[in-house]
């Protein structure tokens, strides 16, 4: 598999803050890569740095190949960056904004048929003369969305791209994020939203205070937290926890118990075994696999909450 | 590799440029041209009688080549400076940072649509001045190059400012302070002549100066310095403010961190 962005060993310092402490991972051709991490962790740097919107202290990034110093024009042809903040200029009509990103790309009215395809698949079509100050902000993050493909690029960046969007604008930003990948196109997501990243992407990196903490594929990610959990209602609010399933509670309320189970050392067969053995009766239960949640906290060492 | 120029890329934004103030005529067009006459309203009915600058040149025809470069200088100014300040408080100007448009073709198309409105509105101004007041042409290839040069230097100092300034009260104090003084006290309203030896020693160190009497040379063929020197200070004014402005956008100086 090709390399659609190389990052090589990239620093960046912003007066006395280490933004980017030596970053380097490649993001492979077609895949839907994840790039996650709390907020400073260089996420936005990163992306800044790759569409020359920032410079890099020292190392090098490219896309498809063009550096994105020494070969600027071509590095940015080929990537389309949907910005996190709902940026747009209030002079113009969505098709007109459209039309002028297209026209700085170098493309001319030959491109007007994949600009009606755009604005058609984003559902803009009604809304396509229609200045930009007067759309919603779901409207206007769409048209975020058709600014950034408006050149064809092969690699898209999508970040924080469903921040503060209702959730049938997110399922259909989804959708369209999905037909993206699966026409061929390269996509970069940087997102708060880990169930987004869970859903969403093959290949995930985790960046924390500048430096990549992890960069696997989600399937090997999860599993290399080993851990899942057992959710078990019983018949009883007075009883004595058998001495074996001690360690593995990690939290009861009432008659509801939750408990922690290793992968390889222990079996749900084993836990019910032990209440019946004390005399209780499982009423309901329930298991919860990993989620991406748990691996971030753990290899990022945060609380809950704050990612 | 990055060699060429994007000419559709440079054109796009030139005209996009051109189109956002032609999207507010009244304020950029109409206003600067209202304002430049009731100048020469007040000023012509109230000095008609009293000044004569050059010998049969009435006092409101000698006005009127200075107010059209005044509007020159502050609509070309206004023009790129407020434009890409506005990009910068509201963020759009990431589409222009994100497309392969180089410094050159950024630069060039926002000082070619400060040249288009500077033009406008010089031409609204004498378009009705000259209703009204006799006016000569006596060189107007001078007319068209000191217009010319007179827009793209403000142009130029535009994108200077607008890239400079964080906030808008930065750019009104750059105006305030700068463009206007500097404007006002470069022979619109007056001959240099008129002033006292040691005012007349420091007009000369303004390059406004320079614009005004190049450009009022071009009508009445007579001015306060020759036009080989006002020529020539006003295009080596407009070459170091041009070198100045791609060099902070090569440097991305506060538009790429």
């Amino acid at each position: 598999m090709t390399t659609a962005i190389s990052i090589q060993q990239v620093h960046k310092r912003f007066a006395s803050l280490q933004a980017l402490k030596g970053i380097s991972m490649e993001v492979p051709q077609g895949s839907f890569f994840g790039l996650l991490g709390p907020n400073g962790a260089g996420k936005s740097t990163l992306i800044s740095i790759m569409a020359g919107l920032a410079r890099a202290d020292a190392g090098a990034i490219s896309i498809m190949g063009h550096d994105v110093v020494s070969a600027w024009r071509q590095s940015r042809h080929v990537l389309g960056v949907v910005p996190q903040e709902l940026v747009y200029d209030p002079f113009f009509s969505v098709r007109e904004v459209l039309r002028l990103q297209s026209g700085y790309f170098g493309l001319g009215r030959g491109n007007d048929a994949w600009i009606e395809e755009l604005l058609e698949t984003l559902s803009l079509s009604d809304k396509a003369d229609t200045n930009l100050q007067e759309l919603s902000g779901g409207m206007k993050r769409r048209v975020l969305i058709a600014q950034a493909l408006v050149h064809r690029p092969e690699v898209v960046v999508l970040d924080e791209p469903t921040a503060g969007v209702d959730v049938e604008l997110r399922q259909s930003l989804w959708r369209f994020a999905r037909r993206l990948h699966r026409e061929g196109h390269t996509i970069l997501l940087t997102t708060h939203y880990l169930e987004e990243a869970e859903s969403l992407c093959d290949e995930i990196a985790i960046l924390n205070h500048g430096e990549v903490v992890t960069r696997d594929s989600k399937q090997a990610l999860l599993a290399r937290y080993p851990w899942r959990t057992l959710h078990i209602t019983v018949d009883s609010s007075t009883f004595q926890l058998p001495e074996a399933l001690v360690s593995l509670l990690t939290d009861a309320d009432d008659n509801c118990l939750t408990f922690r189970l290793h992968r390889e050392r222990d079996t749900i067969g084993e836990v019910l075994a032990a209440l019946q053995s004390a005399g209780l009766t499982v009423v309901d239960l329930s298991t919860e696999e990993v989620g991406l949640e748990e691996v971030f906290l753990h290899l990022t060492g945060q609380s809950r909450g704050i990612v | 590799m990055n060699a060429g120029f994007n000419a559709r890329g440079f054109y796009t934004l030139f005209a996009k440029e051109v189109r956002r103030f032609l999207k507010v005529t009244v304020q950029t067009v109409l206003t600067p041209m209202v304002t430049a006459l009731l100048y020469l309203l007040v000023f012509g009915q109230a000095l008609e009688a009293h000044v004569e600058v050059y010998e049969g040149v009435s006092y409101s025809a000698f006005l009127v080549p200075g107010l059209m470069m005044m509007s020159i200088i502050q609509n070309a100014f206004a023009n790129s400076s407020s434009s890409i300040i506005q990009s910068k408080m509201t963020g759009n100007l990431v589409f222009v940072l994100l497309a392969p448009i180089s410094s050159l073709e950024f630069f060039a198309a926002f000082v070619l649509a400060a040249v288009v409105r500077g033009l406008l509105v010089a031409l609204a101004v004498y378009g009705v001045s000259v209703l009204f007041i006799d006016l000569p042409l006596a060189h107007p290839w001078a007319i068209a190059v000191f217009a010319v040069i007179g827009s793209a230097t403000l142009g130029a100092l535009g994108v200077i400012a607008g890239i400079w300034a964080d906030k808008y009260d930065q750019l009104a104090g750059f105006q305030n302070f700068f463009i206007l003084p500097l404007s006002f006290l470069s022979g619109v309203f007056y001959s240099i002549h008129a002033l006292p030896g040691v005012w007349q020693q420091i007009s000369h160190f303004n390059p406004f100066f320079y614009l005004i009497d190049g450009f009022r040379w071009g009508f009445f063929g007579q001015g306060d310095a020759s036009v080989v020197i006002s020529l020539s200070v006003s295009l080596g004014f407009l070459l170091m403010l041009s070198g100045l402005g791609l060099y902070l956008l090569l440097k991305g100086y506060k538009i790429r961190r």
